[in-house]
């Protein structure tokens, strides 16, 4: 079985967020960068599949050069081979076309893609994949066995959970369930020393130009101060609440 | 010159920072009250390779170099200093001795497993009355042709009850003074060997510290580092390297508790607003953040000599000493900074600064690391400019 795990380049999550250029572009300054973690539930769920039956895992990423050591730290995981789209990536059509590009060259069985990445939330890159590429598409997935060429996948709805099951090939959009995060993988050190020599493969983009772009970004206003109302002052406090909150 | 550490590198900074604050922050307040040995999560740190970071891949070590070794342990002292030391004695002084001066058999015996994490080593220098003056051995190995007898005790050992292999140092031939000494591989269920109770500590009391007691202890010929008189040299060696661990210690001791701090004072608001706007706070967190870059740089620069095989004996000599100050004074500021709930264990910098003491009295004091550098401004061995 070849598995293509698709791996967002994000900031971490204690990143302080800030912008800059007119506000249209975030400011990394002193900003740590990780694997998108719903990504990294999928690509230890993936790593599980390799080591019961000897799956083989490829990580891609579209993003600048600076997306390489979160694609590294996915081999220092385990991964056997990188692809990193040698672009910017601007939005979840141009991600999925690239990596549908990439996948028209290597076929894959199963390919497993966050079902959101935690900077833009976008949440679209595994459902375009899958309609780029013609294959299932199951979100939001909690669990996943194979057996053969059959999936049977967990997902979870609202209130509860639907299990599904699927001829390969899959597209999954993986979340926490899909592995807990105690069992997300710290890379070791023999893993980080085999990683520098592990293949990392750079393509160049088949798109061009861009569809969209960010016009600016806004963050939520500060939190106000709180106030202390008088626990006897009901009256004020509703006044509050319905002046100043604007909650009732 | 460049001052980027490589992808490498960062990646061993991430991975121990990672495991430091998924394995090692849970627990660590009830570890250090109770002294409870962190053995799960030393098993843990053989697995990711942490046990064996710089002994070569052909005996099941990591192969990395000096400045992994280094960024590894200042991230997990920032959270847990007891298990960095664990760490620390178990990679520069029992492996690498092993590794530097030890037989083929020594090495296919001893120091795989070592390397691996499946059995934990300890080194066995000072005693009762030699510390700093470490020729002064009183233990003694008595050449009786087949093997040695074994007699004397050590004080003070990192790991002494956990470790399955020691690196015990001994006087063979008095006669012949520091010349006579040995440095010997004993295991710790021979017959003769008998670990005393664990010390109760200041700090880094989750680590195991123990006396040793060697009664009549039969070790093999072959169980001898090195040719016959070498311990001491090989003593002296093997504490050059360690200095750099320990200094790596103070660094993240020193680390933790500015991150603590520094982070809590923006928490923290008086006469309206956080305390780090007040001046007074603000400038221990800027002297803070000086000494410990300071201190880094010194860190580091002693990895790299020992990485670039030059001699480094001056350099870790500075590091320890100046990381091991800037930890113990900054400490204290951390407890400062944090007022009431710093003198509290919830926040943690009061254990941080009951830790840092010890770093600047173990693997050589602070007084005796102003001995060796002085010795080399004298020897006119201080490489300059640096």
């Amino acid at each position: 079985m070849k598995i293509l795990v698709c791996i967002s380049h994000v900031p971490d999550t204690t990143s302080k967020i800030n912008f800059v250029e007119n506000d249209t572009q975030f400011d990394t300054q002193g900003v740590q960068y990780i694997i998108n973690p719903n990504d990294e539930f999928g690509l230890t769920r993936a790593m599980w599949f390799k080591e019961k039956s000897g799956a083989s895992v490829d990580v891609i990423s579209v993003g600048t050069a600076e997306t390489e050591a979160t694609l590294r730290k996915a081999l220092a995981i385990g991964a056997d081979n990188a692809i990193r789209v040698n672009a910017t990536a601007r939005d979840a059509q141009q991600v999925a076309k690239e990596i549908d590009a990439v996948m028209q060259e290597n076929s894959y069985d199963l390919v497993i893609a966050g079902r959101e990445s935690i900077d833009y939330n976008g949440g679209m890159v595994p459902g375009m994949i899958a309609a780029l590429t013609g294959m299932n598409y199951l979100n939001n997935c909690i669990g996943l066995e194979i057996e053969g060429n059959q999936a049977t996948a967990i997902r979870e709805m609202d209130g509860g959970k639907e299990t599904i099951t699927s001829p390969l090939p899959l597209v999954i959009g993986a979340q926490k369930g899909l592995v807990e995060e105690s069992d997300l993988r710290i890379p070791n050190m023999r893993g980080i020393m085999m990683a520098r020599k592990k293949p990392l493969t750079v393509v160049e983009p088949t798109q061009e130009g861009q569809q969209v772009q960010t016009v600016s970004f806004e963050k939520p206003a500060p939190k106000g101060a709180v106030k202390l109302v008088d626990p006897e002052n009901i009256d004020e406090l509703i006044s509050l609440l319905h002046n100043e909150a604007k909650v009732i | 010159m460049d001052f980027k550490l490589s992808e490498e590198h960062k990646a061993v900074q991430q991975a121990a920072r990672e495991f430091a604050k998924t394995r090692l922050l849970e627990g660590v307040i009830e570890r250090d009250s109770k002294m409870i040995h962190p053995s799960e999560q030393v098993a843990e740190m053989g697995a990711l390779g942490f046990m064996g970071i710089m002994t070569s891949e052909k005996y099941g070590g990591s192969g990395m170099d000096a400045l992994s070794y280094v960024l590894a342990l200042e991230e997990i002292s920032k959270i847990d200093a007891s298990a960095a030391v664990i760490m620390s004695a178990h990679n520069s002084l029992a492996l690498w001795a092993i590794e530097a001066y030890g037989s083929d058999t020594q090495k296919e015996t001893y120091l795989t497993p070592l390397a691996q994490g499946k059995n934990i080593g300890c080194f066995c220098l000072s005693e009762p009355e030699a510390g700093s003056d470490a020729s002064m051995q009183r233990t003694t190995a008595e050449d009786k042709g087949d093997f040695y007898l074994l007699n004397g005790v050590k004080n003070w050992i990192t790991n002494g009850g956990k470790a399955d292999y020691q690196l015990v140092i001994a006087q063979t031939d008095p006669d012949k003074k520091h010349r006579g000494i040995n440095a010997f591989i004993v295991e710790k269920n021979w017959e003769g060997v008998t670990v005393g109770p664990k010390e109760d500590k200041l700090g880094i009391r989750s680590s195991d510290t123990h006396s040793i007691n060697y009664t009549d202890v039969k070790v093999p010929k072959q169980n001898r580092i090195g040719a016959d008189g070498f311990g001491f040299k090989l003593a002296m060696q093997i504490l050059e390297g360690g200095r750099i661990g320990i200094a790596a210690q103070a660094l993240g001791i020193a680390a933790g508790a500015y991150e603590l701090s520094a982070n809590y004072s923006t928490i923290r608001s008086s006469f309206g607003k956080p305390i780090a706007d007040h001046q007074a706070i603000a400038f221990k967190l800027a002297e803070m953040a000086m000494d410990i870059e300071a201190a880094r740089m010194l860190v580091y620069r002693a990895a790299y000599l020992k990485d670039s095989g030059e001699p480094y004996g001056y350099a870790s000599a500075m590091a320890k000493l100046k990381a091991s100050d800037v930890a113990m004074k900054h400490t204290v500021e951390a407890v400062q900074i944090h007022g009431g709930n710093g003198y509290v264990k919830e926040y943690h910098v009061e254990r941080l600064m009951r830790d840092a003491k010890i770093t600047q009295i173990y693997e050589g004091t602070s007084e005796i690391h102003k001995i060796i550098i002085a010795r080399n401004i004298r020897r006119g061995e201080l490489a300059l400019p640096i």
